[in-house]
């Protein structure tokens, strides 16, 4: 049996045709898993020992997830990719989970990612990086790598990922499959390990637009455990898709493909690849194929995005990482007499060894930006300019509806090759301002470009007005099925 | 621009022990990385609010009523690094004195 590329739909299908039953596709699902798992490294636990459900209720019914490790599940380890919680069993289950047992939905396991969520290759995993199924030496992206490669290689018919500055839609890019990150406040954070509190978001990786919309209709909704969700009702998004796209206004900011140094606010070499620009214009000629209007505009303060994020992400994960301290869980140096006399020592070294280098990179940027003398210069700054970037795109968006890119400036790259943490951080180019700006996108595929004999996919990322997920999803749909039919 | 005794400092604040060679590799990462960041300095703010969320949300309120739907004090007992029955444990913060 192919499982593979079996979507939602097409499970549900297929179960209701008596093609296979559920039994079947989970022996199916776990044995790929086994195969595959010890190569790519997507996988950190794996639930082959759990009871699976597979009764015909809720909208998800018959479908298997992969979920981040740094999303709760009760009684499962939660490690968000850190020696620091290699052994915390959750003790409660995220909102998004106990909404997806509700909609019939089997968990196979918990995902690989970049440690606490910071990175864009998975790199930074303490067990170890992921592999991407296209190109074994070169990363999935992240942080959500384990994600987008266990749903790109089959091993998951979708799986959860977490978004700060492009982590679902970077792997979703990398892997060429579909990565949505909503709106801030539409999807409940309550059980996510937090990272950057007025950033983050969860969100599906997924096989086609379809699963993606259909996910989002039941993962989203107001949720009275998380008070940054929004009161707003949540539509049918598998409604919009129906929907063409003639005349919808789409907005090419010039920025995006202006010389390097412009791009990026410093040196160019490190741009747009000019393949990768090559596949995002065909992909305009596309939609003005399908009826949209094609309009210029421009998002002044493109360039300081990432010394924004760079400031406001830090400052947030310094403070939310402060928890993990030895006291309450988590790995701690206290029962070691010869290593913690005090409790200032078991505060240090249970951090010290507990967290890896990038934790401790950010941790020490935000306590330096938030402290006392560079608060103003830093923290406030960059809230300031954050305003402007938001306010960039509220007046685009006055003459759009939505705003299309590149999701990365270039493809997969190899596993090892960004040495220096400034040049990884410049991946995220692309993606940082829509969390900045709370707005939703999504990457989708469009395409491949050939690397060393490499075959490597491209995403096309396609943002929109805040809660306006469904001309998002309308948009990324049309532009699919114009895509698969040729 | 970040010196190894600014290091020293922040590692203190951030509750992280840093050893000599891990002060001295921050040192040179967090000086790059706020270089980078220094660009933030062309921008005109003058009359520009902060945005410290975006959601545009304030005060969500609940009913002042006792909700208890988490029976789940084992489980987290049981990840105590050290107790004492139900009790955490920790290390002295006062010290016996005179």
């Amino acid at each position: 049996m192919e499982i593979k590329n079996l979507t939602i739909r097409d499970i549900q299908t297929g179960l209701d045709n008596n093609d296979f039953t559920g039994g079947e596709l989970a022996a199916e699902y776990f044995a790929s898993i086994k195969k595959e798992n010890q190569k790519l490294n997507v996988y950190l636990s794996v639930f082959d020992d759990k009871e699976m459900k597979f009764d015909k209720k809720g909208e998800l019914w018959g479908s298997f997830c992969a979920v981040k490790d740094n999303i709760l599940i009760e009684d499962t380890i939660a490690t968000a990719g850190s020696k620091i919680l290699e052994n915390y069993k959750a003790t409660y289950s995220a909102t998004v989970i106990r909404k997806l047992i509700g909609a019939g939905v089997n968990f196979l396991g918990k995902t690989n990612l970049d440690e606490f969520a910071m990175g864009s290759s998975t790199e930074n995993s303490a067990f170890g990086p992921a592999k991407n199924p296209h190109d074994l030496k070169r990363v999935p992206g992240g942080s959500s790598g384990g994600s987008g490669a266990a749903v790109a290689a089959g091993l998951a018919t979708f799986a959860l990922g977490s978004d700060t500055g492009g982590s679902i839609r970077t792997p979703a890019s990398f892997c060429g499959v579909v990565g949505l990150k909503p709106t801030y406040g539409r999807v409940s954070r309550h059980g996510l390990i937090a990272m950057g509190s007025s950033l983050d978001q969860i969100g599906s990786i997924t096989k086609n637009v379809y699963d993606s919309a259909l996910v989002l209709k039941t993962i989203a909704g107001r949720d009275p455990l998380d008070s940054t969700t929004a009161e707003i009702e949540v539509p049918d998004y598998t409604k919009e898709l129906k929907k063409d796209i003639k005349g919808l206004k789409i907005g090419v900011p010039k920025e995006y493909f202006a010389v390097p140094a412009e791009a990026l606010g410093e040196g160019g070499g490190r741009g747009l690849d000019p393949d990768v620009e090559k596949k995002i214009r065909e992909a305009i000629s596309i939609f003005k194929n399908l009826g949209a209007e094609i309009i210029d505009v421009s998002l002044p303060h493109s360039k300081y995005a990432l010394a924004v994020y760079y400031i406001i992400m830090p400052c947030e994960v310094s403070a939310n990482l402060a928890r993990f301290d030895g006291i309450k869980y988590g790995y701690s140096v206290t029962g070691d007499n010869k290593q913690a006399t005090s409790l200032l020592e078991v505060y240090e070294k249970s951090r010290a060894k507990g967290f890896g280098n990038e934790p401790r990179r950010r941790i020490m940027l935000g306590t330096y930006a938030l402290s006392a003398g560079y608060y103003d210069a830093y923290y406030l700054k960059a809230q300031k300019v954050r305003t402007l970037i938001k306010k960039d795109f509220d007046e685009a968006f006055k003459k759009v509806d939505v705003i299309i890119g590149p999701t990365s400036p270039a493809p997969a790259f190899k596993i090892g090759e960004k040495e220096d943490p400034l040049s990884m951080y410049l991946a995220d180019i692309y993606t940082v301002s829509h969390n900045l700006a709370g707005i939703p996108a999504i990457s989708i595929p469009c395409g491949f470009i050939e690397k060393e004999g490499s075959k490597l996919p491209v995403g096309l990322q396609i943002a929109g007005k805040h809660f306006n997920e469904g001309t998002i999803l309308r948009a990324a749909h049309n532009f699919e099925q114009a895509l698969k039919n040729g | 621009m970040i010196s190894q005794k600014d290091v020293e400092h922040i590692a203190k604040l951030a509750r992280i022990e840093l050893n000599e060679k891990e002060k001295e590799k921050f040192s040179q990462e967090l000086s790059l990385i706020l270089d980078y960041i220094k660009q933030l300095n062309e921008v005109d703010t003058d009359d520009v609010e902060p945005t410290s969320q975006v959601t545009g949300i304030s005060n969500a309120l609940r009913d002042d009523e006792s909700v208890n739907n988490l029976n789940n004090q084992d489980k987290i007992i049981e990840q105590f690094p050290e107790r004492k029955e139900t009790l955490l444990k920790v290390k002295a913060i006062l010290e016996r004195g005179n």
